[in-house]
C-alpha cells in the first residue's frame, strides 16, 4: 500500500501547490478513456468487422473518421484543462457536521468557453460542475463535509473534465493550501445561571446593543447590522467601514466555564455543550464570557465576540 | 428514482437528440417496409409530444410490449431476426424506442453510439458521393449531440454545431492515412447473410421475348472497360455473357453439360483492358469476344462465357485480354452440334416450313445464313422497344405477322430458322457496344447496351457470329441504340440526352462516380500493395503498416496538440500597434515605465526630449483614440502617426 501511495505520489506528482494562483500545464494533467471511451472502441471494432465483412469501403472510412474523432477528443479534453489559471479564496468557517466550502476561482483566457470541469475533493466528497465563459473568471466552491471540529485543510481535489465528447476524462489534481475553521458542533443545553458582576460599574465599556458610545473600524466578523453606513460615508467613502459601538445593557453577565460542564463526558462532548451555549447567550444577546482551562475571554457579546470564542472552542487541545 | 446531479439529463438535450435520431434514421426509411417506417415515425411522434409536455415517459412493460411486436413485426417480415435487412430494421426501431426512455446521461449517450452505429448501415444500401457527403453531415449532428450532452446548457447551439464540425475537421487528416495505410483485409470474413446483396439488375441465364427489351429501358451502368489502347471501333464491342442452347419454342435457356474446354485460334493481336464490373449476382464476367487467357480464379465455359468462381456481388475489377478475330471450336463435339439442332417438335410450324423450303434450295450453310439475313433487311422488319404481344407460336407470329421486335426477337427467329434448315445455331446474350466518356477514356456499357445475337457453327470455321439486328438496324451496333431508336420510343432519359451540354455533364458526373468507385469504393488490399510499392515501400506487410500508421497518426496527434496548447496573444490591434511605436522610442533611448500611462509618457518626454515630443504626442492622441473612442478609422491614424516618428 505504502509503495502504490509513493508510486502515485510520484507519477501525479502530489504535493503542495500554496497559496498563489497556479496555471494547469500539461506536466500535471492526466488523460485516460472513460467507461463510455472503452464501449466507443468496442463499437467501432464491431463496425470494423462489418465493414470489412460487406467489404464497404465507406465504413471503412466512417470507422477510420470516428477513430480521428476520439483521437482528437482526447486531446480536446485536455486542451479544456490546459492553461486554467486557479487562485485559492478564502474559506468561511463552519460548524462541524455542515460543508466546508473552499473557494477557488478559474480564469480561462481563451476565447472559446471552458465546459463541464468536475470538481471533487476525494472519492466519499460531493463533486460539483462548474464551467469557465471564453476570458472570464469563474467563482466555485469545492465542498467538503467536515465531522470534527478544529483546522481543516482542504483535501487532495480532482479537477476532471469530460468535455467535449466523454470519451476520455482528463484531470489534474489541485493542493492549494487552503484551511477552514471547523467550529465544534454546538450541542444544545440548558444555559448556565446567571452570575452576578461584583464590579457591574467597570461593565459600562464593554459591548452592549442600548447606549451610542462611539465608532470604531469594521472586523470582518462583525454583523453588517451594526455598520454606521452615514458615518462610514463621509470624506468621499475613503474612510474604513465603521462599526457602531453601543455601551450599557448587559449589566449581568453570564461565565460559560469548563467546569459547568458535566466532569463525566469527553472533551469533545464538553466543548460541544460549551459551543451550544455560546451560540444561546449570543442569540439571547447576553453579555458572556469563556473560561477554558488555561484560555479565558472577557465577557463580551456580538457577532465577532461569539467568533472569537467559537475559534477558541474549535482550537481547544481535545 | 432519484439521481445524482451529474447524471440527470437536462431538459435541452432532448432535441437535440430527436435530430440525431432522425439524421440517421431517416435515409433508411426510403427501402423499409412501409409499416416500419410508420411505426418509427409515430414512436418518434410520441417520443416528441412527451417532450413538449414534459410529461412521464413510458413504464417498462408497454416499452417491452412495443419491443415484442416490433420482433414479431420483423419476423414476419423478414422471415429471420437477423441479416441485414431484419437487423437494420430492429436497430432503427430500437433507436426511435430508446427516444422514449430519455432518463439519464447515460440513455442519451446509448441514442448517441446507436446513432453512430446506425450510420454504418446506410452503406449497405448506397456507398455513392451524396450519401457520402449526407453522412457527414449526419455525422456533424451526431458529434454535436454528443457535444452538448458533456457540455450542459451553456453553449450555444451555433457554437456547439462550430466545435462539432472544428473536431470533424480535425479528424480528417486521421481518416486518410487511416484509409489509406490500415492494413486491409479482404472480406468477407464469414458467409453473408442470404440478403446481403440483392436487388441488381442484369442479364439472366434465360431469355424470352420483352426481357432484353426491358433491360434496355434502364440507363444504369453495366460495366466500364479500360483499354490500355485506344478501344476498338464500336461495332467490334460484343461482350459475351451466358450462351443458350435449349429452346422450348418460347424461352431460351442455359444447358449445362460437361464439355471440353474450348479451343479458340487467335487471328487479330491481343488488346489487353481491365474491366469493372457492376454487382449482377451472376458468374459470368461479360469478357470481350474472344477472351484471352484468364488468370487463376477465372474460368473460359465450353461456350467461350468467361466467368468467375463466385456470383459478383460487389464492384469488381478484372484484367483480361481479347483477340476480336478468332477461330473457335472448328472442330466441335458431335453431342454439342447436335444439341445446337434441336427443336421442340410441334413449335412454330410456318417457321419451320420456310427453313425447309430454304434448305431445299441452298445447301451452304453460308448462304443459308445469308437468305436469313437478307429476310430480316427486307421491308416489312421493323426493330422497336415496343414490340407487339406475340401468341401461342412466337417466332411464327413474329416471322410472318408483326414483324416488328427487339433484339431478341432476331436472335431467337434467326437461330431457329438456321437450326431448321440444319445449321447448328445458338443464342448468345450479352452486351453490344459501348460509349467512351471522353473525360476519363473509360468504356461505359449500360444495361441499354444489352444485346443478344446468334451464332452459327460453320465447317472448318468453327462458331461464327452473325448478329441479325446488324441486318434490320445497322446503326444499332455502329452507334448504339439511342440512334437507332426513333423519337418517342420510352428509352431512358440518361441515354437518350441529345443536348451536348448536358451530355458533357453526364459524361463529368459518370466520370466523377467512376474515379470515386475506382479508388475510393475500389480501395481493395490489391491497390493498397500498389500504393505502397509506389511510394516506394517494397513489398509491405502488416507490421510495416502498423508501424507507419503508428509513426503518423502520433506525428498529426502531436500536431493537434500543438494547436491545443498554443496559446494566442490576446492584443488588440491598437495595442499592437502602440507596442510597436514603445519600441521605436526605445531605439532612441526612451523606454515606457510599467507604470506609465500613454499620457504620462508624453509629459516625461516633454521635459526630457523635446525634439521627439511633438511627433509622439500625436501617435498618443492617436493611439487614444483609436483604442478608446471606437471609431475603427483611427487605426490608420495611429498607423501613419506611428510612420512619422522620427
Amino acid at each position: 500500500m505504502g509503495l502504490i501511495a509513493e508510486f502515485k505520489r510520484r507519477l501525479f506528482r502530489w504535493q503542495s501547490d500554496g497559496n498563489a494562483p497556479l496555471r494547469l500545464t500539461q506536466r500535471r494533467i492526466f488523460v485516460l478513456p472513460t467507461r463510455s471511451g472503452l464501449l466507443f472502441v468496442a463499437a467501432l471494432l464491431a463496425m470494423l468487422t462489418g465493414a470489412i465483412n460487406y467489404n464497404l469501403a465507406l465504413g471503412h472510412a466512417l470507422v477510420f473518421l470516428l477513430a480521428g474523432l476520439a483521437l482528437v477528443g482526447m486531446v480536446h479534453a485536455f486542451r479544456n484543462l490546459h492553461g486554467l489559471v486557479i487562485a485559492p479564496g478564502r474559506c468561511l468557517p463552519v460548524f462541524a457536521g455542515d460543508q466546508a466550502l473552499f473557494p477557488l476561482q478559474f480564469a480561462s483566457d481563451r476565447a472559446t468557453p471552458r465546459l463541464a470541469l468536475q470538481l471533487q475533493a476525494g472519492a466519499d466528497q460531493p463533486a460539483i460542475m462548474t464551467a469557465v465563459a471564453a476570458q472570464n473568471l469563474t467563482d466555485a466552491s469545492v465542498p467538503v463535509t467536515t465531522s470534527r471540529r478544529g483546522w481543516l485543510a482542504l483535501p487532495r481535489t480532482r479537477l476532471s473534465t469530460t468535455y467535449p465528447l466523454g470519451l476520455f476524462v482528463a484531470w489534474s489534481y489541485l493542493q492549494p493550501e487552503m484551511r477552514c475553521l471547523v467550529y465544534p458542533r454546538p450541542l444544545p443545553s440548558p444555559l448556565p445561571p446567571l452570575q452576578s458582576v461584583p464590579r457591574a460599574g467597570d461593565q459600562h465599556g464593554a459591548d452592549g446593543q442600548e447606549d451610542f458610545s462611539g465608532f470604531r473600524a469594521r472586523q470582518p466578523a462583525d454583523s453588517p447590522r451594526h455598520v454606521a453606513w452615514k458615518a462610514s460615508a463621509r470624506d468621499g467613502g475613503q474612510r474604513p467601514l465603521l462599526i457602531k459601538q453601543f455601551a450599557g445593557g448587559a449589566q449581568r453577565e453570564l461565565q460559560l466555564d469548563w467546569s459547568l460542564t458535566p466532569e463525566a463526558a469527553t472533551v469533545d462532548t464538553r466543548i460541544e455543550i460549551l459551543a451550544g451555549w455560546v451560540m444561546a447567550a449570543e442569540d439571547e444577546g447576553a453579555c458572556y464570557g469563556l473560561r477554558l482551562p488555561g484560555h479565558e475571554i472577557q465577557a463580551a457579546s456580538g457577532d465577532a465576540h461569539r467568533h472569537r470564542c467559537l475559534e477558541a472552542l474549535a482550537l481547544f487541545p481535545s | 428514482m432519484s439521481m445524482r446531479p451529474v447524471d440527470a439529463l437536462d431538459r435541452g438535450t432532448t432535441p437535440w437528440l430527436f435530430v440525431a435520431a432522425l439524421a440517421t434514421t431517416l435515409p433508411h426509411f426510403e427501402h423499409q417496409p412501409l409499416w416500419l417506417s410508420a411505426l418509427t415515425a409515430v414512436l418518434f411522434a410520441w417520443g416528441g409530444w412527451l417532450w413538449w409536455r414534459d410529461e412521464r415517459l413510458p413504464g417498462r412493460w408497454p416499452l417491452a410490449l412495443l419491443v415484442a411486436v416490433t420482433c414479431g413485426g420483423v419476423l414476419f417480415e423478414f422471415r429471420t431476426l437477423f441479416g441485414r435487412d431484419a437487423g437494420v430494421a430492429m436497430l432503427v426501431v430500437f433507436m426511435a424506442m430508446k427516444l422514449l426512455e430519455l432518463r439519464s446521461r447515460r440513455d442519451a449517450s446509448v441514442v448517441v453510439m446507436l446513432g453512430y452505429f446506425l450510420l454504418l448501415t446506410h452503406y449497405f444500401y448506397s456507398q455513392s458521393i451524396p450519401t457520402g457527403l449526407w453522412l457527414l453531415v449526419a455525422m456533424t449532428l451526431v458529434t454535436a449531440t454528443l457535444i452538448r450532452l458533456n457540455g450542459g446548457a451553456a453553449s450555444t447551439p451555433a457554437a456547439t454545431l462550430r466545435y462539432a464540425g472544428l473536431l470533424m475537421l480535425q479528424a480528417v487528416p486521421f481518416m486518410l492515412v487511416l484509409f489509406l495505410l490500415f492494413p486491409r483485409v479482404a472480406g468477407p470474413l464469414w458467409g453473408l447473410p442470404q440478403d446481403a446483396h440483392s436487388g441488381r439488375t442484369g442479364l439472366s441465364d434465360q431469355m424470352a421475348p420483352g426481357n432484353i427489351a426491358n433491360l434496355a429501358l434502364s440507363g444504369e451502368i453495366a460495366f466500364r472497360a479500360r483499354f490500355a489502347e485506344p478501344p476498338p471501333p464500336r461495332d467490334r464491342l460484343y461482350w459475351r455473357g451466358p450462351v443458350l442452347e435449349g429452346f422450348d419454342g418460347k424461352t431460351w435457356r442455359q444447358q449445362t453439360s460437361r464439355s471440353r474446354p474450348p479451343q479458340v485460334e487467335m487471328l487479330s493481336p491481343v488488346v489487353a483492358y481491365e474491366s469493372t464490373l457492376e454487382p449482377h449476382q451472376q458468374r459470368w464476367l461479360l469478357a470481350l469476344d474472344a477472351p484471352g487467357t484468364l488468370a487463376a480464379d477465372l474460368a473460359l465455359e465450353s461456350t467461350l462465357t468467361a466467368t468467375a468462381r463466385l456470383p459478383i456481388s460487389q464492384r469488381q475489377r478484372f484484367s483480361l485480354t481479347a483477340a476480336l478475330d478468332y477461330r473457335f471450336n472448328p472442330d466441335e463435339e458431335p453431342p454439342v452440334l447436335k444439341r445446337n439442332l434441336l427443336l421442340p417438335p410441334t413449335a412454330n410450324p410456318r417457321t419451320r416450313a420456310l427453313a425447309e423450303s430454304w434448305r431445299q434450295e441452298e445447301s451452304s450453310p453460308e448462304r443459308l445464313v445469308q437468305k436469313a439475313l437478307t429476310l430480316f433487311s427486307g421491308d416489312g422488319f421493323t426493330y422497336t422497344l415496343q414490340p407487339p404481344l406475340l401468341g401461342e407460336q412466337p417466332v411464327d407470329d413474329f416471322l410472318f405477322n408483326t414483324q416488328r421486335g427487339f433484339c431478341e426477337h432476331y436472335a431467337s427467329a434467326f437461330v431457329v430458322l438456321m437450326r431448321a434448315a440444319g445449321v447448328p445455331a445458338r443464342v448468345v446474350t450479352g452486351y453490344q457496344g459501348g460509349e467512351t466518356n471522353p473525360v476519363d477514356g473509360f468504356v461505359v456499357v449500360r444495361q441499354s447496351d444489352a444485346h443478344a445475337w446468334a451464332e452459327v457453327w460453320l465447317a472448318g470455321r468453327g462458331w461464327v457470329r452473325v448478329d441479325p439486328t446488324a441486318a434490320v438496324s445497322p446503326i444499332r451496333v455502329e452507334s448504339g441504340i439511342a440512334a437507332a431508336m426513333p423519337a418517342g420510343e420510352p428509352l431512358s432519359p440518361l441515354i437518350q440526352v441529345r443536348s451536348d451540354w448536358l451530355r458533357t455533364l453526364q459524361f463529368r458526373w459518370e466520370a466523377i462516380n467512376n474515379t470515386w468507385n475506382q479508388y475510393v469504393l475500389g480501395y481493395n488490399p490489391q491497390r493498397q500493395r500498389e500504393l505502397l510499392t509506389r511510394l516506394g515501400l517494397k513489398d509491405p506487410d502488416w507490421r510495416d503498416l502498423a508501424a507507419a500508421l503508428a509513426v503518423i497518426c502520433g506525428l498529426m496527434l502531436l500536431a493537434v496538440t500543438a494547436w491545443a496548447l498554443y496559446r494566442r496573444p490576446q492584443l488588440d490591434p491598437a495595442a499592437r500597434l502602440w507596442q510597436k511605436a514603445l519600441r521605436r522610442l526605445a531605439r532612441r533611448q526612451v523606454n515606457c515605465a510599467p507604470w506609465e500611462t500613454p499620457l504620462a509618457l508624453a509629459r516625461r518626454l516633454e521635459e526630457e526630449r523635446p525634439a521627439l515630443a511633438p511627433a509622439f504626442r500625436e501617435v498618443v492622441d492617436a493611439y487614444l483614440e483609436a483604442r478608446y473612442g471606437g471609431n475603427p478609422d483611427n487605426l490608420t491614424k495611429l498607423r501613419a502617426a506611428i510612420a512619422r516618428l522620427p
